[in-house]
């Protein structure tokens, strides 16, 4: 693709939460791997979308992106820079240039301050715009980008509804003009009609600022609608990634297909076409599967795949796939994927 | 047509509340026939959970005023004795609800808690309640449950609760399930199980199913009718293939284009419904929907709109103003990629046809 050097490059990207036993002296026992060697670029102005369902690891990855935990091992490279150690100072400037938009528009804010000084936090934290008529002109002037009306500057989280108070989020999370923006699961607490607002408020800024984002959801079509390159995650690891249209056109690793097929489609008429559901549950991230993580819950598992572990590799389609045996065009028809062309 | 199962008439549920009178439903009509599945859809606040709630009795406590009817097997629900509806619920009419882990009580072991749904209504043994225990976990596809129904809630996972949920709505063999929301707060492959479980078991055991979600993609994968319902009230109601293929209400065309399709193209533009669900204490005047309808008149500000019969689609109802045939024109320019603006603009009297 491009020759410039990506903004981002998370390479093995590691982290383990300890379980311990024993209240005074605590031993560690094992670990829960929620993210376990992850690794991906980002280019500049792109939206890379992390699908998975619960457990996954997509939303501890956001987390350690932004430095809001400490990788267990691994590295994130910011333009070019190691911030996975970075302590003091240094953090702190990095922090501005990377803002996260977070799930619940309710727990995010808080309520006892007016929208005017929680947009403005970020200016008070990093000592800018310290000239009060230009920090309110600033902050004004955000919320008129976000599509709310600069003159509830004085008012309350609690006046706002559930996408404005999202809306609020993301002026806060674009005051700092961050080159990069990571949303998690940024409408999955949003009602229908109000999730489109926010997403296509999103899209249009993406378009209109060039930013970079990391779209983390666990819905499909909307990962599909928002992003440029879509990652698939399972206990942990990266199990397929790859430009949208050829990752839902035709997946290869049989979870990401699995969970194509799983998505109702609004459409009656769609139905009654074979579908083929996936069986279990997720093992348990403190004691995965050997080899292929998947290997337990699938349907073309042979005996390799428990012992020897695959690699992303590209398997000719254009995604990057870890698996032994990706599935073929006739297999992505038979499983029902619905968006396969 | 065969007498429905369950019938409700013009029910309105009111709460007081802090700020006045809380119109939660505002009188709903529907029927559900023995063997069918009726999705109602909506969001928050439109009712949709409440008038289910109030069909078992559950909003009682809540000094809810209620008034209408809900016939069900020659019976008015709405009229019965607490001690009457006891016997209905769980067994002849039983409800699963979104959240498995906050309806399963922690500290009893799951083969107690489906137990005790059996005993609730039948004179039977504690063994043979057991055994009809193992057999109903065995039923929703449970694996080992002769183990599993001596293990408690929190070693189930989150799909697997939502199982033994139905398992014991299952209980008494009831004729009408109530599911509220069942699989939201489940993985998306976990759901596709759920809804095949619910689809199986209702051939296999012939009950009627109300299915309650705000996701349209499972209300298309489920009902055989669905009910759209806005601000408490019914605003479209039709069999699921005319409500997706030829919807008729703008609040309807509003969610269908609000979603990103799976298989829709991808480049296009979502449309949401502009501003934001009204007050139920003070609902707007008129048509509730008037406030975020693009194609709004001025006298739908002041008339009410009643739940009528589409002209030439039987069994198809719809609460709006617009007339016939601009709603149509209206839908086939959304359908073909138009913004309500420019679909309002080209139906309006005096542009080309």
């Amino acid at each position: 693709m491009s020759s410039a050097e990506p903004l981002v490059r998370v390479r093995d990207l590691t982290k383990h939460f300890p379980i311990t036993r024993g209240i005074v002296i605590q031993r560690k026992i094992g670990a829960v791997r929620a993210v376990d060697g992850v690794s991906f670029e980002i280019e500049r102005g792109e939206t890379l979308g992390i699908v998975g369902e619960t457990g996954c690891g997509k939303s501890t990855t956001a987390k350690l992106m932004t430095r809001l935990l400490d990788a267990t091992a691994g590295e994130i490279d910011f333009e070019g820079n190691d911030i996975t150690r970075l302590k003091g100072a240094a953090l702190k400037a990095v922090r501005r240039e990377v803002q996260m938009i977070f799930q619940d528009p309710y727990s995010s804010l808080n309520p006892r301050r007016t929208i005017g000084s929680i947009i403005a936090e970020p200016f008070a934290i990093h000592g800018l715009m310290r000239e009060k008529g230009e920090r309110k002109a600033e902050v004004q002037r955000l919320m008129e980008t976000v599509g709310l009306n600069p003159e509830h500057y004085n008012r309350y989280p609690h006046e706002f509804s559930g996408g404005q108070r999202q809306r609020i989020g993301v002026a806060r999370a674009l005051a700092l003009n961050p080159k990069l923006l990571i949303a998690d699961e940024p409408v999955s607490s949003l009602d229908v009609s109000i999730q489109a607002q926010v997403l296509n408020l999103l899209r249009d800024l993406q378009r209109r600022l060039g930013l970079t984002l990391v779209f983390i959801a666990h819905d499909l079509s909307v990962v599909r609608h928002m992003c440029d390159r879509v990652a698939v995650m399972y206990l942990g690891k990266i199990v397929e990634i790859g430009p949208n249209e050829q990752l839902y056109a035709f997946p290869r690793h049989p979870y990401t297909g699995a969970l194509l097929a799983a998505v109702p489609v609004a459409d009656p008429a769609l139905h009654g076409g074979a579908r083929r559901l996936l069986g279990g549950d997720v093992p348990s991230p403190a004691n995965p599967p050997s080899g292929c993580r998947f290997h337990t819950r699938c349907p073309k598992a042979q005996a390799l795949c428990s012992t020897q572990e695959p690699q992303l590799q590209d398997k000719g389609s254009g995604t990057l796939t870890a698996c032994h045996y990706p599935l073929s065009r006739e297999e992505v028809g038979e499983i029902g994927v619905r968006s396969a062309r | 047509m065969t007498e429905p199962l369950l019938r409700v008439e013009d029910l309105r549920v009111e709460f007081a509340g802090e700020d006045g009178v809380v119109y939660a439903v505002d009188g709903v009509s529907y029927e559900v026939h023995g063997g069918r599945t009726l999705g109602i859809v909506g969001e928050s606040g439109s009712g949709k959970t409440v008038s289910s709630l109030t069909t078992l009795g559950l909003t009682r406590r809540q000094g809810a005023r209620i008034s209408g009817r809900i016939m069900f097997e020659g019976k008015d629900l709405v009229a019965l004795s607490e001690d009457e509806l006891r016997r209905i619920r769980g067994n002849d009419i039983a409800m699963v609800f979104q959240d498995p882990l906050s309806s399963l009580h922690p500290l009893y072991k799951v083969g107690r808690q489906l137990t005790e749904a059996v005993r609730a209504h039948r004179e039977v043994s504690k063994a043979k309640a057991r055994e009809r225990a193992v057999e109903l976990l065995d039923l929703v596809g449970i694996p080992d449950p002769a183990r599993r129904v001596d293990e408690y809630p929190h070693e189930f996972s989150g799909g697997m609760r939502q199982r033994v949920m139905i398992a014991m709505a299952l209980a008494n063999e009831p004729r009408l399930l109530i599911a509220d929301e069942p699989t939201t707060a489940l993985d998306v492959t976990v759901q596709a199980q759920i809804l095949a479980l619910m689809e199986r078991l209702q051939r296999e055991l012939g009950m009627a199913i109300v299915i309650i979600t705000h996701d349209l993609g499972v209300i298309a994968e489920m009902a055989d009718d669905i009910a759209v319902m806005y601000a408490g009230r019914i605003v479209e109601t039709a069999s699921a293939a005319r409500v997706f293929a030829a919807p008729e209400h703008p609040y309807t065309w509003g969610l269908l284009k609000s979603i990103p399709r799976l298989d829709g193209p991808r480049e296009a533009d979502l449309v949401p419904i502009p501003g934001t669900p009204p007050s139920l204490v003070h609902p707007p005047s008129g048509c509730h929907f008037h406030p975020r309808c693009p194609y709004v008149q001025p006298e739908h500000t002041r008339i009410d709109p009643a739940l009528e019969p589409v002209a030439d689609d039987p069994g198809h109802h719809v609460a709006c103003l617009l007339e016939s045939d601009v709603r149509r024109r209206l839908w086939q320019q959304l359908g073909a990629g138009r913004t309500p603006a420019q679909a309002l603009a080209a139906v309006s009297p005096g542009a080309p046809a």
